[in-house]
């Protein structure tokens, strides 16, 4: 037999979750989620180290003789990593806008974006975890940080809020996407970027236009700083940029999600 | 309790230069079961959309729960559940997880959540598998469990987009009973429906509704009255109906009718009267919307 709760309580309910309950619940969600998904999960942290293993020992010898590549390579593989960890977002964020909860939450008197709040602060954690691994495997492969306390704190607070901000990149791109397929073959464009910057070779081996690009996007400077901080070297103004560019595209990625989040909702 | 649950006043929506809806009146009194019936593409979704404050109209004024749906949208939200045409649980979690998140999503505290989750699933018949990943269930297994997260906390009105579109009957049969107790408790459900038979079964009142209007509005025997008196099967030697004819049950017209098709018919052809169903009403309101709508 089915009861509600109690026939009296059949009326419009004051009570309803509060923002921080409703964030919490969709980060619980999206933790569990990520958890299940076991296959994304080996590949974010196999993925970067097999990149890790071919850089420091198919190419490292030809590109530095000395055998010192590894502490050159490090920091952008970590990038690389983080940015192919959270490329899944876009796919959970299609998911969720294309099937039918979206609209059960959208009926509910809580703020729905949440839902894609708790996809951005999961993916944030899971690529802490798989940016550990990955500088665990960076060690036993022979990397050697000169960096102090101070700077490996300032080195992990940059990598963190360049997790967030291409999550967030990607959460947008999920919510642009018209499937979790597409959100998949637009977000691969963005993994483009650490090929085109110092990650792998120092720019000024490139040609003249391509040192351009490189030199002045935004993966350069978030690369040069991590570097810099890991193995002690002066940040001139790298730093300041290197932040500059995580907030402005952070700040970009929302306005993006936000009102695309607006205007796309209930519409299918 | 004398107020509507829903009531709609010339509602109208388009999509680009298509519109969807042409100006759409109905009232749902509260505690009862309201039908839309109607083939894809009639609207309906549109409808069922608005009302549930997923899309803006573009005119017109509509009260769910005496709240208006574009001034008082999170007035609306507390006072409804929706239950959409695609089952709204998340695959990869379990019914036990799922109905626990929108129990904490509807403000009850953890513990009350588990409490209520676990009432559903006994209530449900889901507690063999609370703890198996729904993407294992089979259609009715998650259109039960979709109905059950719609009464986590229960509201007052209620609305089902298709609720048992591609279930088998057995399932089907097991939803409308479930369907018709929500309604002994005081709850306001509106269903949208291809079925004509699930609308003759559950609701108090049907709308029938073609390109974009409301074509027909009543009680199923209203509906079925004003098709007309009798209709006369015509079925072949292998007892297969091949022709249905609408008729006024009148002994002049039966025999007028007769008269003409017995020219153009086999033979063998046999003839079969009937009381119309809702069938005959359904083919006959919306075979020709234009025309309809002005009855």
């Amino acid at each position: 037999m089915i009861t509600t709760a109690s026939s009296s309580s059949l009326a419009s309910q004051d009570r309803t979750a509060s923002f921080g309950a409703t964030n919490a619940v969709f980060i619980g969600r999206s933790v569990r989620l990520s958890l299940r998904n076991a296959d994304a999960m080996i590949m974010a942290i196999a993925l970067p180290v097999m990149l890790m293993l071919l850089f420091t020992y198919v190419f490292g010898g030809a590109l530095d003789p000395s055998g010192n590549y590894v502490d050159y390579v490090v920091p952008g593989i970590i990038l690389l990593c983080a940015g192919f960890g959270s490329s899944s977002t876009a796919a959970d964020v299609a998911l969720d806008m294309t099937g039918g909860i979206i609209d059960r939450f959208r009926t509910m008197p809580i703020r729905s974006m949440s839902v894609v709040t708790g996809h951005v602060v999961a993916s944030l954690l899971r690529n802490l975890i798989t940016t550990g691994i990955v500088f665990g495997v960076a060690m036993l492969v022979g990397f050697h940080p000169s960096a102090g306390p101070l700077q490996w704190l300032e080195a992990i607070g940059l990598i963190a809020l360049f997790i967030f901000t291409i999550t967030w990149l990607f959460a947008a791109i999920g919510l642009v996407a018209g499937s979790p397929t597409a959100a998949g073959s637009y977000g691969f464009i963005l993994l483009f970027l650490p090929y085109l910057s110092s990650a792998f070779v120092e720019t000024d081996t490139m040609p003249k236009w391509l040192q351009g690009v490189a030199d002045n996007q935004p993966f350069t400077p978030i690369i040069e700083t991590i570097r810099g901080l890991l193995t002690d070297a002066p940040l001139h103004h790298q730093g300041w940029l290197a932040v500059g560019w995580c907030l402005l595209l952070l700040a970009v990625a929302l306005v993006w999600s936000v009102w695309t989040f607006g205007r796309k909702a209930g519409r299918r | 309790m004398s107020q509507p649950a829903i009531e709609v006043t010339g509602l109208q929506k388009r999509f680009g230069s298509q519109a969807v809806l042409k100006g759409v009146n109905l009232k749902v009194p509260a505690g009862t079961i309201f039908a839309l019936l109607g083939p894809n593409g009639a609207g309906k979704t549109t409808l069922i959309n608005i009302l549930s404050t997923l899309t803006a109209p573009d005119e017109g004024v509509a009260k769910v729960a005496g709240r208006d749906i574009v001034s008082d949208k999170n007035g609306v939200k507390k006072s409804i559940s929706l239950t959409g045409q695609f089952a709204a649980v998340d695959e990869m979690l379990t019914p036990e997880e799922n109905l626990r998140m929108m129990g904490r999503l509807s403000g009850l505290t953890a513990a009350e959540a588990s409490a209520r989750a676990r009432e559903l699933l006994r209530q449900f018949d889901l507690v063999e598998s609370a703890r198996k990943k729904v993407k294992t269930f089979s259609g009715g297994m998650r259109r039960r469990l979709d109905l059950a997260i719609s009464l986590v906390v229960p509201k007052p009105v209620l609305f089902l987009d298709e609720p048992t579109t591609g279930l088998d009957t057995i399932s089907r049969r097991a939803l409308w009973e479930m369907i018709l107790k929500l309604r002994e408790q005081g709850m306001t459900i509106f269903l949208t429906t291809q079925y004509l038979e699930e609308a003759d079964q559950l609701a108090d009142t049907i709308a029938v509704m073609g390109g974009g209007r409301i074509v027909a509005l009543g009680t199923a025997q209203e509906l079925k009255a004003r098709i007309g008196g009798e209709v006369i099967e015509l079925r072949n030697a292998a007892d297969e109906v091949i022709r249905t004819l609408p008729t006024s049950g009148g002994i002049q017209d039966i025999r007028h009718l007769l008269g003409e098709v017995a020219l153009t018919v086999p033979q063998d052809t046999k003839i079969g009267i009937r009381k119309p169903s809702l069938d005959d009403v359904f083919l006959a309101l919306t075979a020709n919307p234009k025309e309809e709508a002005t009855l």
